[in-house]
C-alpha cells in the first residue's frame, strides 16, 4: 500500500507552516533573555500604568464569552502560556507582559484602547508574530492586544476581484479562499502559513512578487482602523478609485501599530494566473547577475513575477541544514531564481525559452533548470525560502540587515561585512569566534538585499562592529535601512540613517495628533 | 555480457502535487486547463535508467522512452530526452482511451520492435492506480517481473532488485531480460539542464502507431461513477475547556 502517500510531500502551505508556525512546545525550551536585561539603555518610562486585577476585570467584561484574554495575574494561569505573545520569531527578543487580550470584534478593540488611553496603560498590536525586528512583542509590560480571533473574510466581488476581510486572517488562507475563485492574494511571503494579513498591512510588507504586483500601498483600497482613543474609522470602501480628501490609510500602511489598530482591510487581488514557471540559474559572478536581471526583463515584461538572488553561501546552508534536492550539481558563486506567471502557456514558455537561449549562449549564465512539474517548482521555491530557517538552524542566532540598495553596488555589502568581521576577529570555523558565517539573498528585483550574519549566540561584540557601520554603508549609498521588514525595536535607533530630521520631526508631530497619551507601541519605531 | 537495451514506458497524468476536481456529471476527474506531468514513478523510472546508463557506460547499448497518447505528451518524451535518455517515440493513439491492457500490448509489440532485454516502468499510475501494466507486460512476454523496486543493481548479466514489503526488504534476482517497475524510495528524479532542454526542443521524436504495433485498442472497461473520498477525522472528545486547552498542549498544538 505504499502509494504516494508515503513520499513526504508536504503541500506549500504546510510547508511555509513548519518553517514559520511557532514549533510548538519545542519552541521555548530556550528562551531569551528578558529584552530590558539585553538593553540596559531600555527603561519603562513611568508614565504608563501598572496593570492591576480592576484592569482585567474590565477587559474580561469588554471581550466577554466570544474573545479571549489570558490573565497572568492570575496564580493559577500557567505563566508559559504567555511566551508565545512575550517572544519573538527569532528567539530574540522576550517581553514581559501580564495580559494577552484577544478581542473577537472591532468594538471590543475599540473599548479596549478607550480604557487603556484613559488608564495610560501602554499596548502592543500583535498578529500573526512573525516579524523581524522585535515589534510585535512587549518590550516590558505593554498589554498584548493580538488580533488572532478576528479571522473572518466578510466578502469578496468576483467580478472585481475585492475582498474585504478581518486583520486576523492568515495570509494562506486568504490566499486559499481567493485560489477558489481564481484569484490571488496581492502578497506573498514565506511567513504566509502564520502572518496575518493586518500584520503585513501594519509593515507593509514587500514579500515575493512585489516585483510584479506592486506593494500594499497600491492594493489596499480601503481599511477600518481604531484609533488610540478608541474612536473607530471606517474608509473600508471597495473603490479603485477615491479621490477625496487626504488618504489616510497610508499612514496606518507601514505603520507598525504606532498610530492605531488596523481591524479590517479592502484589497484588490489579481486573477490567478494559469500557468506559471520557475527556472533557477547559476550565475558567475555578479556583474553576470546584473546582465541576466537586465536581458530577464527584457525578455519577459510583462510575465516576469519574481527575481531572487541566493549566494552560494546560502545554498550550502540549505544543502546543510534541509533535505532539499540540488537543483544544479555545480556550485555557483550564484544563483538565481526567476519566476514567470501568465494567462498562457504557450506564450510563457516561448519567451523563456528565447530568455535562456540567450542567457547561455552569451555565457551569462553558466547553468540552470527549469522546473518540468508543480512538484519541481516548489523544490526551486523552497531553495530560496528555506534559506530563513536553515540560518536559524546553523548557530543559535541570526543578524539580520534588510536594506535597499542601488543594484551595481548591492552585494558590495555583502563582501565588506565578511571582511569586516574577519578584521575584528568575529569570524572563523572555531567556537571561540561568535560568527559562523555571511549570508546574502533577497528580492534582487527590488533592489533590496537579505544580509544575514549567523552567530553561535547572539554576542555583543558582533553588534559593536556591525552597528552602526552596516547603516551608514547603507546611508552612503542613499539607500534604506529597511527595505521591508520595518523598524520595530531593532532599528529605531538609526532610523535617522534613511530618513531627514525634519521628515523624523513630522511623524512625531503627527504622533501626537494620534496617539497624544503615547500608548501605542512604546519604545519602538521612531 | 550481453548488451542491455532499455525500455522506458512513461505516462501523462495530472500533475500530481494539483487537487482533482471531478466533473459535473461524476464521471471523470475534470483534467481541462490543468497542468499535466510525467507520473512521479514514470519519471523515477527515467531516472533510474539515466543512472543505469551513467554507470554502466558501454553495456547499455541503447536507452528508449516510448510513451502513448497524442502530442500533446511530446513536452514530456523531451523532458526524458533532456535528462539523458537516448531515443524517445510516441505511439499516437489519437483520442482513445487507454486501458492497462491495451498499454501491456502496445509495450510487447514495442519490446519485440526494439528487442528490448529491460523494462523500466512505473509501479502505477497516480491516476488510476491500477498497477497492473507491468505484471501484464511480464505475464504476456513471459519474463521475470520485479515490482516496486526500491533498489535495483545490475551484476553481470544479473539483475538484482530490493522490494520493500510489509516484513522489511525482500531480495530477488534474475537473469535479463527483466521487467522492473519503481517505488518511490528507488531514486529522486534530476532537475533537467536547461542546455539539454533547449537541444531536446529540436530533437526528432520516433512516431508509431497502434496499426503500425499491430495492436488494437479496445475498451473493456466502462467507469460507471467518480466521488470524492469521505473526509476522515480523528476526534477526540473532552469535557471541559480546561481539559481541551490541556489536550491540546499535549498533542503539541498550543
Amino acid at each position: 500500500m505504499h502509494s504516494l502517500q508515503c513520499r513526504r510531500v508536504i503541500p506549500f502551505g504546510k510547508l511555509s507552516l513548519s518553517l514559520h508556525a511557532p514549533r510548538n512546545a519545542l519552541r521555548f525550551v530556550h528562551k531569551p533573555a528578558f529584552t530590558f536585561e539585553s538593553y540596559k539603555s531600555l527603561h519603562r518610562d513611568p508614565k504608563y500604568a501598572k496593570l492591576s486585577e480592576q484592569d482585567v476585570q474590565v477587559f474580561k467584561s469588554i471581550i466577554g464569552k466570544d474573545g479571549s484574554l489570558i490573565d497572568g495575574l492570575d496564580k493559577s494561569t500557567d505563566p508559559a502560556d504567555l511566551d508565545a505573545f512575550n517572544i519573538d520569531w527569532m528567539n530574540k527578543y522576550r517581553g514581559k507582559t501580564q495580559l494577552a487580550l484577544k478581542p473577537k470584534t472591532t468594538q471590543q478593540v475599540s473599548e479596549i484602547l478607550k480604557y487603556c488611553n484613559q488608564k495610560k496603560l501602554a499596548v502592543v498590536p500583535q498578529g500573526g508574530n512573525t516579524g523581524l525586528v522585535g515589534g510585535s512583542v512587549p518590550v516590558f509590560d505593554e498589554i498584548v492586544l493580538n488580533l488572532g480571533l478576528m479571522n473572518q473574510i466578510h466578502t469578496f466581488d468576483e467580478i472585481s476581484g475585492v475582498i474585504t476581510l478581518d486583520s486576523g486572517v492568515i495570509l494562506e488562507n486568504a490566499d486559499n479562499f481567493l485560489a477558489e475563485k481564481g484569484y490571488m492574494f496581492p502578497l506573498d511571503l514565506g511567513a504566509k502559513g502564520s502572518c496575518q494579513v493586518g500584520g503585513c498591512a501594519a509593515t507593509a510588507a514587500g514579500g515575493l512578487r512585489l516585483l510584479r504586483y506592486g506593494s500594499l500601498h497600491g492594493s489596499i483600497l480601503g481599511m477600518e482602523a481604531v484609533l488610540p482613543d478608541g474612536t473607530i474609522l471606517d474608509n473600508l470602501v471597495t473603490l479603485r478609485k477615491d479621490n477625496t480628501g487626504l488618504d489616510i490609510k497610508q499612514l496606518f500602511i507601514g505603520s507598525e501599530g504606532y498610530l492605531g489598530v488596523i481591524t479590517k482591510l479592502s484589497v484588490i487581488c489579481p486573477k490567478r494566473p494559469s500557468s506559471t514557471n520557475v527556472a533557477f540559474f547559476g550565475v558567475p559572478s555578479y556583474e553576470n547577475v546584473l546582465k541576466a536581471f537586465s536581458e530577464t526583463r527584457s525578455h519577459l515584461t510583462e510575465i516576469l513575477s519574481a527575481f531572487e538572488l541566493m549566494d552560494n553561501t546560502s545554498q550550502t546552508l540549505v544543502d546543510k541544514y534541509s533535505g532539499t534536492q540540488r537543483p544544479l550539481e555545480d556550485e555557483h558563486p550564484f544563483y538565481v531564481l526567476v519566476e514567470t506567471q501568465g494567462s498562457n502557456k504557450e506564450h510563457d514558455e516561448q519567451k523563456i525559452t528565447a530568455l535562456v537561449e540567450d542567457l547561455l549562449e552569451k555565457e551569462i549564465i553558466s547553468d540552470g533548470v527549469l522546473a518540468q512539474d508543480e512538484s519541481q517548482l516548489r523544490v526551486l521555491w523552497e531553495r530560496r525560502e528555506g534559506i530563513t530557517e536553515c540560518l536559524a538552524k546553523a548557530g543559535s542566532g541570526v543578524y539580520k540587515y534588510d536594506v535597499s540598495l542601488p543594484l551595481p553596488v548591492l552585494y558590495d555589502l555583502v563582501n565588506d561585512t565578511k571582511k569586516r568581521l574577519i578584521e575584528f576577529n568575529l569570524l572563523d570555523d572555531t567556537p571561540e569566534h561568535p560568527v559562523i558565517d555571511v549570508v546574502g539573498f533577497g528580492h534582487m528585483g527590488d533592489g533590496n538585499l537579505h544580509l544575514n550574519i549567523a552567530v553561535r549566540q547572539f554576542d555583543k561584540r558582533v553588534e559593536k562592529c556591525l552597528e552602526p557601520w552596516v547603516y551608514e554603508w547603507v546611508s552612503r549609498h542613499r539607500g534604506s535601512i529597511s527595505a521591508e521588514h520595518g523598524l520595530g525595536l531593532l532599528k529605531k535607533p538609526f532610523v535617522g540613517y534613511s530618513k531627514s530630521k525634519e521628515m523624523i520631526h513630522l511623524m512625531k508631530t503627527l504622533k501626537n495628533v494620534f496617539d497624544p497619551n503615547g500608548i501605542m507601541l512604546p519604545y519602538k519605531y521612531v | 555480457m550481453s548488451k542491455i537495451r532499455i525500455l522506458v514506458g512513461v505516462k501523462r497524468t495530472l500533475d500530481y502535487m494539483l487537487k482533482p476536481r471531478i466533473n459535473a456529471t461524476k464521471t471523470a476527474v475534470d483534467l481541462s486547463g490543468q497542468k499535466m506531468s510525467i507520473n512521479p514513478f514514470c519519471d523515477i523510472a527515467v531516472e533510474e535508467a539515466i543512472r543505469m546508463k551513467e554507470t554502466l557506460k558501454n553495456r547499455i547499448e541503447d536507452t528508449l522512452v516510448v510513451t502513448a497518447g497524442q502530442t500533446s505528451s511530446e513536452p514530456i518524451l523531451r523532458q526524458c530526452l533532456a535528462k539523458g535518455i537516448g531515443r524517445a517515440a510516441l505511439i499516437n493513439v489519437g483520442e482513445k482511451e487507454l486501458e492497462p491492457l491495451s498499454v501491456a500490448k502496445l509495450l510487447k509489440a514495442t519490446v519485440e520492435k526494439e528487442k528490448s532485454n529491460l523494462v523500466l516502468l512505473g509501479k502505477q499510475a497516480i491516476d488510476d492506480d491500477a498497477h497492473q501494466t507491468g505484471g501484464m507486460l511480464a505475464a504476456m512476454l513471459g519474463w521475470p517481473q520485479f515490482t516496486s523496486a526500491s533498489k535495483v543493481r545490475i551484476e553481470g548479466d544479473k539483475v538484482i532488485v530490493t522490494r520493500e514489503i510489509d516484513g522489511g526488504e525482500e531480495t530477488l534476482s534474475s537473469t535479463l531480460p527483466a521487467i522492473i517497475t519503481t517505488d518511490l524510495r528507488l531514486n529522486v528524479p534530476r532537475f533537467a539542464n536547461l542546455a539539454k532542454v533547449m537541444k531536446a526542443r529540436k530533437a526528432p521524436l520516433g512516431k508509431m502507431s497502434p496499426e503500425d504495433l499491430g495492436v488494437t485498442i479496445d475498451q473493456r472497461l466502462q467507469t460507471v461513477s467518480v466521488s470524492e473520498p469521505v473526509q476522515k477525522r480523528q476526534n477526540i472528545m473532552v469535557k471541559s475547556v480546561d481539559e481541551m486547552v490541556k489536550t491540546l498542549k499535549e498533542l503539541g498544538a498550543l
